[in-house]
């Protein structure tokens, strides 16, 4: 039988133009914009100064904070400068810029194409593996992994649920992964479970990947403590609650994290960049990103370095289009409209979307003509359309009344709403000022 | 390279728009048109016409001249409004009456309100009560369906002689008061299956109970309207009429008879769930569905009008706001089930 979230959820056109292409390996560039701030949290402070000599996953910033994250060189070569370079939020951010010589790596790595299925770390031994190679969650968001790893004191966790749902449309790069890495994904998966000491694990994968379900399952017959759990196709599946709600039935409370009810969520890329850290002692430097769109001549995957702009991704997926009028990083649902093609990917960059003229824009507001058909999409149960409302009147007590914290700006309603109404604009201007009123009262 | 556009996610969109509800909805309502125009001949046209055209003419110059706004009449809802005001109406009616009525409608219930959306009271429904308390004489001249194609379904119309006359639920109202015996008053009233097609006395859109339902199912399966609302309507005057039909059988006519007469199926399907004067939320919708339905039925037996439900969308119209106010859609995280040890 197949499983979904219990509330709202909509259907996009999926376009999964880059579906099965195999993930080819992109060539490194002359230069490459390493970020400091790739992840949640504070952002790296940089090791290196201009002039300096780095291999490739050489440690060049180190985690500042709890919630932070070590950054690691995505490329050989000397370091040109530390400067402010605007990237995928379109403000400028300091980031490493390295010029490119060659591609040595750092001994320690092992680049052999050996699986390697023993796990012989102990578990604070792989946390605190995962914090000096880098790793965070790669299905977008890009919280470090080692601190969801660190359960707070008190809650206990019984289930690992992995995320190889990619609801996002147009998006194929964890897709493609489970196709080409699965083994690795399984060793990644069992390294996850050890170092949450839990016992068992399930991957929710939605079923119009129907080779990736096959292809795990068949791996996970010797593996019985993970279960691979079919799912209907329905966005925003990915998110973490829905998710949750979707392959084990619980409901995460208002305001919580997963803990709260016994769950941690990885993605598969997070579970394939965490076998590569533990087993092949390598940092997390490069990723898989899709490029896509509906004029672009060869939608493919490439496994890039981080830093490396988006142009060089987009000139080997055929060029930017003529007809090119936005480029999103991420998928059209929840990614970033970006302002330049120049920008770098991060570790959070999952993909990249040309969309042509007649896509980029959106259609004129009308009246709110009450359908409802807002509410119903709503995976968090929320009314929309009283958000936006609250908060164009500026009636902040209200809106947190109606839960404008729980949104989880998944963008379903914009996408369904017949008069074009821009809902999720005013609820993520809503989430500010309320977010900001609660902080106040609690200090 | 062309200017980047820049603006927040997401970054596509369903589709859907008002224009297309609104025209499926009216979509929906053309089989009860044509089987109007089958049972009524000319006349359902001329009132259709009339009340279409003067709602949209009368949206256009509010807009133009007196909001000056951009006009609206392209979404299709002011032709909607004319449609379902037309089908609230005898097909006898005087053209200038129609005007009025069309008048009441578009300006009094929808534009003097801020237009589309704005609206708390569904304006077709404001235009007909606004002409039954107005002209009442008029308003209940109800034509019975063109003789001659009853031979069509091979049936015996019980009314030959006359081209007025009251509906079901007057004969069975008028009936009750004046102490009829049951089985004469149930000689005089048409059968179930003559309902169902739509042999009897009533205005252009709730004669056929077989065309609407087909209506019906385009709305469902467009996904233009959700079960919520009609199926409470239905549901609670079937519970409410099975109950009275039950305490007493001769008094009180049984579900089938109430849900077949008069606009019953008309206000469930396509007036009780107008978008703009129904709640948001789905327990809210079957609030107010319920509300319609024991309204309809408290008006129907217990009131002066034989009629009962466009008074009883309209007064939980008014309720709405309030509905919204309290009735909350279900929250994500609410029921939450205890992690197994």
């Amino acid at each position: 039988m197949l499983k979904t979230f219990s509330l709202g959820g909509i259907h996009p056109a999926e376009n999964k133009l880059s579906a099965g292409k195999k993930i080819v390996i992109l060539p490194i560039p002359e230069q490459v914009s390493v970020p400091l701030a790739q992840h949640i949290g504070a952002p790296a402070e940089a090791l290196v100064n201009k002039g300096d000599v780095v291999k490739v996953g050489q440690l060049i910033a180190a985690s500042a904070g709890f919630v932070s994250s070590n950054i690691h060189s995505p490329v050989s070569g000397k370091v040109l400068k530390i400067d402010d370079v605007v990237d995928a939020s379109g403000y400028k951010h300091r980031a490493i810029i390295i010029k490119t010589e060659g591609d040595e790596w750092d001994e320690s790595i092992d680049r052999s194409p050996e699986l390697i299925q023993h796990i012989n770390t102990v578990p604070h031994q792989i946390v605190e593996k995962l914090k000096e190679a880098g790793i965070v969650g790669l299905g977008g968001a890009a919280f470090p992994s080692h601190v969801k790893l660190s359960l707070p004191p008190g809650k206990i966790c019984d289930i690992l649920v992995i995320n190889g749902v990619e609801c996002e449309p147009y998006l194929t790069s964890d897709h493609q992964l489970m196709m080409e890495k699965s083994e690795e994904i399984v060793v990644g998966i069992r390294i996850l479970m050890k170092a949450l000491k839990v016992e068992k694990a399930v991957i929710g994968i939605e079923n119009n990947k129907l080779d990736a379900i096959e292809k795990m399952t068949a791996l996970l017959a010797e593996h019985p403590e993970i279960r691979v759990q079919a799912l209907k196709v329905q966005y925003p599946q990915g998110g973490e609650k829905q998710l949750i709600d979707a392959c084990i039935g619980r409901q995460i409370p208002s305001g919580k994290l997963p803990i709260e009810v016994g769950a941690v969520v990885q993605n598969v890329g997070t579970a394939f960049a965490v076998y590569e850290a533990v087993q092949k002692n390598k940092p997390l430097f490069e990723r898989v990103v899709t490029v896509t769109g509906k004029s672009v001549k060869n939608p493919s995957n490439f496994l890039a370095r981080i830093g490396t702009p988006m142009s060089f991704l987009i000139d080997a997926a055929g060029g930017l289009p003529t007809d090119t009028s936005k480029i999103i990083g991420g998928g059209p649902m929840m990614g970033k409209a970006l302002q330049s093609a120049e920008v770098p990917i991060t570790k959070g960059s999952s993909g990249i979307l040309i969309m042509p003229e007649e896509l980029a824009n959106r259609k004129p507001m009308q009246n709110c003509i009450r359908c409802a058909k807002c509410v119903s999409v709503c995976p968090m149960g929320l009314s929309p359309y009283l958000l936006m409302l609250a908060t164009s009147k500026t009636i902040w007590d209200r809106a947190e009344e109606e839960k404008i914290m729980d949104c989880i700006e998944c963008g379903s309603c914009n996408f369904t709403c017949p008069s074009s109404r821009p809902l999720l604009d005013y609820i993520r201007l809503g989430k500010g000022k309320v977010g900001q009123i609660m902080r106040s009262r609690t200090k | 390279m062309n200017t980047l556009t820049i603006s927040p996610s997401p970054h596509v969109h369903s589709g859907d728009s008002v224009k297309k509800n609104m025209y499926w909805v009216i979509i929906a309502l053309l089989p009860a048109l044509a089987a109007s125009f089958f049972y009524f001949g000319i006349g359902a046209i001329i009132v259709t016409l009339t009340a279409v055209l003067s709602c949209v003419i009368f949206e256009f110059l509010i807009s133009k001249y007196i909001l000056k706004t951009e006009p609206t009449i392209g979404d299709g809802s002011a032709a909607l409004t004319g449609l379902l005001l037309a089908f609230n109406l005898p097909t006898y009616l005087p053209i200038w009456i129609i005007i009025i009525g069309s008048l009441v409608a578009i300006g009094i219930a929808k534009m003097s309100f801020g237009g589309l959306g704005n609206n708390p009271f569904n304006p077709a429904l404001v235009g007909r009560v606004f002409l039954l308390i107005s002209f009442p004489v008029q308003m209940t001249m109800w034509p019975t369906p063109i003789l001659s194609r009853f031979h069509y379904f091979g049936l015996t119309p019980e009314i030959i002689d006359a081209t007025t006359g009251a509906t079901p639920l007057a004969i069975m109202k008028e009936g009750v008061s004046s102490g009829i015996a049951h089985a004469e008053l149930m000689h005089r009233l048409p059968s179930l299956t003559e309902l169902f097609m739509g042999i009897k006395g009533g205005s252009a859109g709730e004669s056929a109970a077989a065309a609407l339902l087909l209506g019906v199912a385009i709305l469902l399966y467009k996904r233009v309207i959700t079960w919520h609302i009609p199926v409470s309507v239905v549901g609670s005057i079937i519970v409410f009429t099975g109950l009275l039909h039950l305490y007493d059988v001769e008094s009180y006519a049984g579900p089938a008879f109430h849900l077949l007469t008069g606009g019953v199926m008309l206000g469930a399907f396509f007036m009780a769930t107008d978008y703009v004067t129904s709640p948001m939320a789905p327990k809210g919708m079957i609030i107010f569905g319920v509300g319609v339905g024991v309204i309809t039925i408290l008006i129907r037996v217990f009131g002066s009008f034989p009629e009962g439900i466009s008074f009883a969308i309209l007064i939980m119209n008014g309720f709405t706001p309030l509905i919204d106010k309290y009735i909350r859609p279900k929250r994500f995280g609410e029921v939450n089930k205890p992690i197994k040890a």
